[in-house]
This record gives C-alpha cells, sequence and structure tokens, in this order.
C-alpha cells in the first residue's frame, strides 16, 4: 500500500472499512465459505493432524541447516542450466529483475501471484521502466485492472462484490458484463490470451523449492502458473529463502495441507513442477530461468523473536478466521501481509517499530493458531512483538505509565481496594438503570457502544468474611 | 480464586461458586489479598510487570489443594503462562508448576476433578453457551460446561451459531480498538438473538463484561450471565 495510505492511523483505517458496505458483504461472505470449506475438508481427512505435525517438523528442520538447503538448491537449478541469483533485499531483487527486462529487450511480462514479487513491489518498478506487467490471475487480474493491491494471501480481490468486478470490467475493457463469476472469468480468459503469447517474460513466485531436485513449485487454480512458466521465452522466479524444503516426500506432505487449509480443495487444481528451463531435445519451455533467493530480513529472523513466522506456507487461513480480518479486510492492515500472521511478517520486513499499532490489532483469540497448517503460534509471537515494543520504549509512554500503574495495584490488595472505593464514587453521577453509560477519557472507548457494570456495592473480597462465616450457605 | 473483573464487577459470580462448591461438599478458602491474575500486563507485552504478579498469586495460594476459578482466561494465564513468566528464579518456578498444575477453570474442576456432570438445580429457561477463547483454544474445553448446562433441570441448552468465534473483548483490545470490537461483538450478539434463549452463558468474566454491556446497550431480552449462576442460582433467585 502506498505510503500515502499509512499516513492514515490505522484506527481511522480500520473505521474506513467497517464502514464501506461492499467490504463488509465481500468478506462476510467469502471468509465465512472458506471457513466451512477447510473444516470440511480437514473432518475427511483423519491423518491431516499428524501431517500438520510433520509439516511443521520439515520446516524447524530445514531452518536450522538453511544455508545448506539453499545451496543445494542453488546447485541442482544451475546443473539444470538455470540461474540462481542471491539477494539481501528487495531492492536487489527488483534491480535483478529490471536488468534481465533491459538486457533481454523484455516489453511485457507475464505473471503468476506472487506475494513475494508484493512484498518488493515489483510492478511498479517495470512500469518506472517502460515494462508492461501483467497479472494474470483472475483476482490479482481484477486488482490490476482497478488499481489496488491485494487484501488476501490467497484471494487478493476479496474485497470486491461480483457485482463490483461486473463494473469495473466494463468500464476498464469496454462493453457491458453481468455479474456472473462465470461470464466474467471467461471475459478475463479471453483477454489474457494474447498477453500469454506476446510475453517475453514470465514471472512467478515460488510455493516451495525442492533442494534435493532443483524443482520449482507452483500451486494454483487457473492453469495460468503453467502458462507464465512455460510459453514466453523466460522465466523469473521470484522467492523468499525459507520457502526451500529438503525433498520431494516433504512436498508430498506440505501439499496433503496446504490447499486444504487456504479453500478446502484436497489439491489445487494445477501443481505445477519446474525443473530448470528448457532441455535439449524437449520442445516447450523457456530458454532462459532465473530463481532469485531473497533474504529481505528473513534470515535475521533465524535467531530472532519472529522465526516461526518462517515457517508460514502463506495458505491465508489465519485470516478467514480473524476476527479482525474478517471485520476491517486487508487494505486496513496498510502492508502487503494483512491479516495475524501479516503483522509478524510486516515486522519482519520493516521492523517492529512499523507494528506498534498493528500488534494489538488481535483479541488474542487464538484462532489463527489452531487453524495454521504448520501450527504457528501466532497470538504467543504477536504478544513477545508487544513486549519488544515496551522493551524497545517504542509503545506509547502514557500506555507505559498507566501499566506501569496497574501493576502498583494487582501487587497492593490496599491499593487494589482503594481502586475500588474510588470507582464507587466516581461511577455515580454516571450509573443508569444499574448500568455505567457515558464514561469520560478512555473508558468511553467502551461506553460509546456498551454498558460497563457498575464497581459491586460490596466487591467479592468485602463479603467474603460474612460468606466465611455462613458456612450453611450450601443449603439454600 | 477471584480475579480482578469477577471481584469488582461480578461478586454474585463468586457467591453462586462457593455455595455450588460447599453444595458439592468442598471446604472452600479464599486467600485475602487476591487482585488480579497479571493477564492484562502480559497480553499488552508488560512481561516483567506481570511476573511480579504471578509471583505474589503463586504465594498466596501455595497452601491450596485444589484452586478453582470462574474464569477461563485467568485459569489459561495461570495454568500456561505463569511457569515461563518465572523462570528466571528456580524456586519461584517451581512453585508455580505446582499452582499450574492445580488450578481448574470451574467447569473443569466439577467434571474432570469431581466427576459431577449434574449437580441438582433446576433453572426453567432456554440458553445458549459461548465458548470462551481461552477456555476453548487455550485449556481445550468445549464439554464440561455444557454437559453441566444439560445436567440442569428445566434448562434447555441450544447451540449457539459460531459459539467459538471471539466475542471481540480481548482486554485492553476492547478499547484500543473499540469499533472493531463492537463490530466482532454486533455478530456474537446477533447469533445469540437469534437462538432464541434467554441467556447467553460463558464462563469468563471478561466475555460477560462484554456481551452484557452490549446486550443491555442494545435492550435485548437475552441476559448474560456465568455458568455458576446457572448452576447455583443466588439467593433471590
Amino acid at each position: 500500500m502506498s505510503d500515502e495510505s499509512l499516513r492514515t492511523p490505522f484506527p481511522q483505517r480500520a473505521h474506513a472499512a467497517l464502514e464501506d458496505a461492499h467490504l463488509q458483504e465481500a468478506l462476510g461472505i467469502a471468509t465465512t465459505r472458506f471457513i466451512g470449506l477447510r473444516k470440511e475438508s480437514f473432518a475427511g481427512f483423519p491423518e491431516g493432524e499428524a501431517l500438520r505435525d510433520r509439516a511443521r517438523a520439515i520446516k524447524e528442520g530445514t531452518l536450522q541447516q538453511l544455508d545448506l538447503h539453499l545451496e543445494r538448491l542453488a546447485d541442482n537449478i544451475e546443473r539444470l542450466g538455470g540461474h540462481v541469483h542471491w539477494v539481501a533485499t528487495g531492492e536487489e531483487a527488483r534491480d535483478i529483475v529490471l536488468r534481465l527486462c533491459r538486457d533481454k529487450g523484455v516489453r511485457m511480462a507475464v505473471k503468476s501471484k506472487s506475494m513475494a514479487t508484493e512484498e518488493i513491489e515489483l510492478n511498479e518498478a517495470l512500469e518506472a521502466a517502460g515494462v508492461k506487467p501483467v497479472e494474470t490471475d483472475l483476482g490479482e487480474y481484477i486488482i490490476q485492472l482497478a488499481h489496488e493491491k491485494p487484501s488476501h494471501i490467497i484471494a487478493p480481490a476479496i474485497h470486491k462484490t461480483k457485482g463490483q468486478v461486473a463494473d469495473l470490467f466494463s468500464k476498464e475493457l469496454g462493453g457491458r458484463f453481468e455479474a456472473d463469476p462465470e461470464v466474467l472469468t471467461a471475459v478475463a480468459r479471453k483477454e489474457l490470451r494474447q498477453k500469454f503469447l506476446d510475453a517475453d517474460m514470465g514471472i512467478t513466485g515460488a510455493n516451495f523449492a525442492v533442494a534435493e531436485t532443483g524443482t520449482i513449485v507452483l500451486v494454483t487454480n487457473e492453469g495460468n502458473g503453467r502458462m507464465v512458466t512455460s510459453l514466453p521465452r523466460i522465466h523469473v522466479a521470484v522467492m523468499g529463502m525459507e520457502k526451500v524444503i529438503p525433498t520431494m516426500t516433504d512436498l508430498m506432505v506440505f501439499l496433503a495441507i496446504l490447499a486444504r487449509s487456504a479453500t478446502g480443495q484436497k489439491l489445487s487444481s494445477y501443481t505445477t513442477l519446474v525443473r530448470g528451463p528448457r532441455q535439449p531435445g524437449e520442445t516447450e519451455g523457456p530458454e532462459e530461468l532465473h530463481l532469485i533467493l531473497m533474504d529481505n530480513g528473513r534470515t535475521r529472523q533465524i535467531a530472532g523473536t519472529l522465526r516461526e513466522a518462517l515457517y508460514c506456507l502463506r495458505c491465508g487461513a489465519c485470516l478467514n478466521v480473524c476476527p479482525v480480518y474478517r471485520q476491517i479486510g486487508g487494505h486496513a492492515y496498510g502492508y502487503t501481509y494483512p491479516g495475524p500472521i501479516g503483522i509478524l511478517l510486516t515486522a519482519m520486513l520493516k521492523g517492529a517499530a512499523s507494528v506498534k499499532d498493528l500488534a494489538h490489532a488481535s483479541s488474542l483469540c487464538g484462532a489463527c493458531k489452531d487453524v495454521c497448517p504448520v501450527r504457528i503460534d501466532i497470538p504467543r509471537m504477536l504478544v513477545d512483538l508487544r513486549a519488544e515494543l515496551d522493551r524497545e520504549k517504542i509503545a506509547p509512554w502514557p500506555e507505559r505509565v498507566v501499566f506501569r500503574l496497574a501493576r502498583r495495584a494487582m501487587t497492593s490488595p490496599a491499593l487494589f481496594r482503594l481502586g475500588a472505593s474510588l470507582g464507587r464514587v466516581a461511577q455515580r453521577p454516571f450509573v443508569r438503570n444499574g448500568r455505567l453509560r457515558g464514561l469520560p477519557l478512555f473508558l468511553g472507548r467502551w461506553t460509546r457502544t456498551r454498558d460497563l457494570p457498575p464497581v459491586a456495592s460490596r466487591t467479592f473480597s468485602e463479603r467474603w468474611p460474612e460468606l466465611d462465616n455462613s458456612k450453611d450457605l450450601e443449603r439454600p | 480464586m477471584i480475579t480482578c473483573l469477577g471481584d469488582m464487577f461480578f461478586p454474585e459470580v463468586g457467591v453462586a461458586m462457593v455455595r455450588l462448591l460447599r453444595r458439592l461438599g468442598v471446604t472452600v478458602e479464599f486467600p485475602q489479598g487476591q487482585t488480579c491474575c497479571g493477564m492484562p500486563l502480559f497480553n499488552s507485552g508488560y512481561h516483567h510487570d506481570a511476573a511480579v504478579v504471578a509471583a505474589r498469586t503463586v504465594g498466596l495460594f501455595a497452601g491450596a489443594e485444589h484452586v478453582v476459578v470462574p474464569s477461563g482466561s485467568c485459569a489459561w494465564m495461570v495454568k500456561t503462562e505463569y511457569p515461563g513468566l518465572l523462570k528466571d528464579d528456580p524456586a519461584l518456578k517451581a512453585a508455580a508448576e505446582v499452582l499450574a498444575t492445580k488450578t481448574y477453570e470451574l467447569s473443569q474442576f466439577l467434571v474432570d476433578v469431581l466427576g459431577v456432570t449434574s449437580v441438582e438445580s433446576s433453572f426453567r429457561g432456554k440458553v445458549a453457551y459461548h465458548d470462551s477463547c481461552h477456555l476453548l483454544r487455550g485449556l481445550g474445553e468445549s464439554r464440561a460446561p455444557r454437559t453441566l448446562l444439560r445436567g440442569v433441570k428445566g434448562c434447555q441448552l441450544v447451540e449457539l451459531p459460531g459459539s467459538d468465534e471471539c466475542c471481540g473483548f480481548g482486554g485492553s483490545f476492547s478499547v484500543r480498538l473499540p469499533e472493531v470490537s463492537t463490530a466482532v461483538l454486533d455478530k456474537k450478539l446477533a447469533a445469540a438473538e437469534g437462538t432464541g434463549a434467554d441467556c447467553l452463558v460463558a464462563c469468563d468474566a471478561g466475555c460477560l463484561m462484554q456481551m452484557g454491556g452490549g446486550l443491555t446497550r442494545r435492550g435485548s431480552r437475552v441476559r448474560a450471565v456465568h455458568l455458576a449462576q446457572i448452576l447455583a442460582p443466588s439467593e433471590h433467585a
């Protein structure tokens, strides 16, 4: 998202999202559907739980020897005739792609859905360099037409209703299209067909890359991934370094749970395995294959508090179940990766200070951890992130003072009682029908929409001596 | 253990719990000087401060055989986070681990420790049960409260659609992002009203404050009540 929109504070971005009727409609329908499909899919898959444990263990094991697996991957890809580029930052990754475009005379690039290229804002860089990027995943195609950013990791246009998409297509493509997903898909398909044939470069991300075989794995539902990796003469894959996995057997474990977690499918419609560029004797495939292995803040976290976030498969399940995401959608978060995992990934990419508000955009309900295919303890990491904000004094000082005072009261029963007594006096003007309304200061943030119970005339502690004496309480 | 919200805002829940436990033959003690489990500090990232509170609580309950809390999140805090918070002091950590194993959320204590499935009470009406996040996902409990509710004479338990979804409380979340918190709450309350229940039952003071506050504000006929209040109706009920 642009820096401009980030200038609006997060609570206001959330407010705008809550007021957006189209967004609310689209989000409600889509997330509910995703939740149901995922639940159903795992219900009929008893081995799923053990596979999730196994997947987690593979990710952890891979991180422990990440350098080794990456070198093996690079060796194998080079042996197959591909090129591997190691980059430390997003900027370096962009520069590699731009240099390739310049050197090879690329004027148009077709892309399959990739969060890594969103992360480095590749489309903007390509456009600035005079190369036309064309998104070919239907959702990405929609938001590219709308000049927007993805609002979900796997369903980038989740914030749009079909009516909005029909209006968008009608306006941008010329014509009058009805709000029927089948019709709209056919329109996009027709528009994109020639682009696949004309493009000089195909750009993808990578869901996985298998070290032992040098295989780049793409999981898609529309077949566009296949076209992007086979029709243009150059294929460039941009991949976060944590996406490497050791073996093809490991891949089977991940494939068994990825689509189930994401869309409730047993497998996605297409699983594309790319092994090197076109080999002698082969009739299709790109002449050149480039894999960009990108760090961009990742390896720093191998020994950092966000280590577990490196397990993430980008399935989006945690977004669908998150009560906050379900209310505000992805754009309000303001960064490439939305939702609970997005807060952690943003902290990884941009530093903890960038999420000082977002770190609190969670009720810590734990639904995300529950559905994560690799059981990332997102709530725990959010709490640790908040601890870092306190430690580094990034949290606002009034808040830090309030919590220090709260600790005083929690460690002194006398102060705690005094607090209750003061509360009883102070609340008097605000009692309506035995409830508190219209409270001032930060309490107003509660009472604007909800009543608050008044401090009881006698707290439990105050009632206890008499309860203790009336042992006959057990016979009502 | 009666923690901050229960002590100050819902003393009747504590009274109901004491009545219930005594009726079941349990000797109830209340170590004076209790305040809060420290979860608000912990959740907001003030871990050093939360550790100070935890150390104090561990000391207060050293002599108890079992510790029963009518709030799933506080039980979760004690059971799951105390030992880690006190890891730098081996003696305190050991004491925290002892406390963790002997601490129970009320419904779990009744069903798992006392082996009770029906407490021989009666309540006329329809109730819907809300799964509090920390009791459900933190402590893995969804059955005990429902079992107990089904055992109440005259009480009809109806399933709440989306009962496992958060009510939007989330401690300081509810005042940091009040609009989002309320939007989440509204979904919960609409679902509760849709069941036709008289009472929305939960086992957590935080959820009750949130859901109860929303229900009275919208003038709903549904009341938010604690499980203990159904199992041991108060003196004037």
